[in-house]
């Protein structure tokens, strides 16, 4: 597969690439900006502040994923059982709350606690038995799908309690001229934070250059094997905080996470993060998300329907990576 | 310690894979047996192949392209749209079979060369260019379709449900298109420069070989093994069906049987062979849990565990063999 770090040419000189090439996020805020304003034209009260937070509500989720993504994609991993996983978390926190408000608090440390500890087997697996991460995570995908389903006997049970879904649909009410602060979005601006600070770090760094070029890391001193492995605990956990908001949005269903992982995934790369790893930001893969859902809104407002929406989603992914692809050439 | 190594049978990742189904059908074979039933009788050796066919076909495409160091996620859209596309231009006459037959094999020659020509021109990732394709088709298909349509005239559903002896004529149809492409992979100049692009794409290019047009036909061949597993399946169904591919997770499933038969996911080791063993063991595991009337979801758990664990297996036994190089 074509996911191996660049070696040659391609991996030297950051200077050459500039600000347009490959991992950066220049051509995604061009996107973003892009479709903004359309969104705007077509909805001008799109951007009254009680709109946008409610935007950015709904957006939280993806966001979260694509940045818990991120950390595995560019250490040159990937992470497909993230899907699986905020499907499984919310089906488990459905049956066990069963709608007893008393237990939503356990609940929801035992699905972060669920969440850190797939992602811990995941990266064990992909580091210790050397297994790569695209079958490591495609197993535990249909593990956790075969699980969730064995253990509901084929239907989700139970309900979540209100206290539960407050998290997802709710926040800090009755704030001037803003309204209501959903609590999504505070949780999301202190895990973005979280998220630039990880990557600014030792580990930020040291798991770049795994992504680059993992015998040279490792040579230099590189707790490879470690930083790989916190990647995926990241992610699993990022999973685990998008499922505790999802739940609040919608129903308890089979199909909450469904797809979820392969649009983590493009919304990574459409924020200029090279597959492969090594290069690209955090804030590239969270804008690249906001990206998406923009475009969706966009497409939605448009009254495109459902079903042509994924097509044009995979005409402009195409048309963003190829454009980043040639950038990255001259 | 080579004279040793070079005696014993060597049990590398392509061969290992039959090993592990003879060991499955053995203990498979006594589970089902002490649970009074019957592995090898007539309806459940049928169902197996029956079921192998599909995924095989898909599978031996996909080998393809992982053997190159690419990899095909738009194959589960792609079958969906070749039963239509099978279906529609049918419409229940014996006539238009060969019209039919030959829309599908252009359509899904023309997705392979898209899929080519994004990777090697405009040097998309494989991973997200074949994702995008399948969006695309996707949107396509969730547009126009809300169900099944079209149908297949009687005649062309002799490749769905007939078989000679227990062995259905798709099962055949997946042998013969396996062993097309395992003297293609192993006796051609094009095999040769595909396990080479697979193996190091510089190395291979420097050597001379067009790798960028090795790539494109790899994806053709694969799409087009995608195209005769949607006839089949129109065939199968009688008619097309727009969620057939996805529902049947071809897409992920068929790179879980070629990695799952030996073939190194990174491109440039492998083979047909380990492919058509992991196949095999797939329908063979779910075969058991059939017979044993376990829990339909927990097969996939199991699915997942053996995966992981073969692969595990395999990246073992060549560390231990590089161990070994390093220290002789």
């Amino acid at each position: 597969m074509t996911v191996e770090a660049p070696t040659g040419p391609a991996a030297l000189g950051q200077s050459r690439r500039g600000r347009w090439g490959a991992g950066s996020i220049a051509p995604v805020v061009v996107i973003l900006v892009l479709l903004l304003v359309a969104v705007g034209i077509r909805q001008p009260d799109f951007y009254d502040p009680p709109a946008l937070l409610a935007f950015l509500k709904r957006a939280a989720p993806l966001i979260i994923l694509a940045a818990g993504q991120y950390f595995v994609i560019v250490a040159g991993d990937f992470d497909l059982s993230v899907g699986s996983l905020v499907t499984a978390e919310v089906v488990i926190a459905a049956r066990l709350i069963d709608g007893d408000p008393g237990a939503t608090w356990p609940v929801v440390a035992l699905v972060l606690g669920f969440g850190l500890l797939v992602g811990l087997v995941n990266g064990l697996v992909t580091t210790l038995l050397l297994v790569p991460s695209f079958i490591t995570t495609l197993g535990m995908y249909l593990i956790l799908v075969g699980a969730v389903y064995t253990w509901t006997g084929g239907s989700p049970r139970g309900a979540l309690s209100e206290e539960f879904r407050m998290l997802g649909r709710r926040g800090i009410e009755g704030v001037p001229w803003l309204g209501e602060i959903p609590y999504a979005v505070l949780i999301l601006l202190v895990l973005a934070g979280l998220a630039i600070l990880a990557m600014r770090s030792d580990f930020g760094k040291v798991l770049l250059a795994v992504g680059d070029n993992p015998r040279a890391a490792r040579l230099a001193g590189g707790r490879v094997a470690g930083v790989r492995t916190i990647a995926f605990v990241v992610s699993g956990g990022c999973a685990a905080v998008a499922a505790i908001l999802l739940g609040g949005f919608g129903g308890v269903s089979f199909q909450v996470g469904a797809g979820l992982e392969f649009t983590a995934i493009t919304a990574v790369v459409l924020g200029g993060v090279v597959l492969g790893g090594g290069r690209g930001s955090v804030v590239g893969a969270m804008l690249g998300a906001l990206t998406l859902q923009t475009l969706l809104t966009l497409l939605n407002l448009l009254g495109v329907a459902g079903a042509l929406a994924s097509a044009v989603q995979g005409l402009i992914i195409l048309a963003a990576v190829a454009i980043g692809g040639l950038r990255a050439r001259t | 310690m080579t004279t040793l190594t070079a005696r014993r049978p060597r049990i590398d990742s392509t061969n290992g894979v039959w090993l592990a189904l003879g060991m499955t059908l053995i203990i498979g074979g006594i589970l089902v047996a002490t649970d009074g039933g019957s592995l090898f009788g007539q309806n459940s050796t049928v169902s197996l192949l029956q079921r192998a066919a599909g995924l095989g076909i898909v599978a031996v495409g996909q080998t393809f392209a992982i053997l190159a160091g690419s990899l095909d996620l738009s194959v589960a859209y792609v079958i969906s749209l070749t039963s239509l596309i099978a279906a529609e231009t049918m419409a229940g006459s014996d006539g238009r079979v060969l019209p039919a037959i030959l829309a599908v094999v252009a359509v899904s020659g023309a997705i392979g060369l898209v899929n080519g020509l994004l990777i090697t021109k405009l040097r998309i990732n494989a991973f997200i260019a074949t994702l995008g394709v399948g969006l695309l088709i996707k949107g396509y298909l969730e547009q126009g379709y809300a169900g099944p349509a079209g149908s297949v005239p009687v005649s062309f559903q002799h490749l769905g449900y007939d078989r000679v002896g227990p062995v259905p004529v798709a099962f055949l149809l997946f042998i013969g298109v396996a062993a097309v492409a395992w003297v293609v992979i192993n006796r051609s100049r094009f095999g040769h420069h595909l396990i080479a692009t697979g193996g190091d794409l510089d190395v291979a290019r420097l050597s001379g070989v067009r790798t960028d047009w090795v790539l494109i036909r790899t994806h053709v061949i694969c799409s087009l093994c995608a195209g005769i597993a949607g006839l089949y399946l129109a065939s199968r169904l009688g008619a097309g069906a727009p969620r057939v591919g996805a529902e049947g997770g071809y897409d992920l499933e068929s790179i879980a049987a070629v990695v799952l038969g030996g073939t190194v996911l990174a491109g440039g080791k492998g083979g047909v062979a380990g492919t058509v063993g992991g196949v095999l063991l797939l329908a063979v595991i779910d075969g058991i849990f059939n017979q044993l009337a376990v829990d339909p979801f927990f097969k996939q758990v199991v699915r997942g565990v053996v995966i992981v664990a073969a692969v595990a297996i395999y990246a073992m036994r060549l560390r231990r063999k590089v161990v070994r190089k390093a220290a002789a």
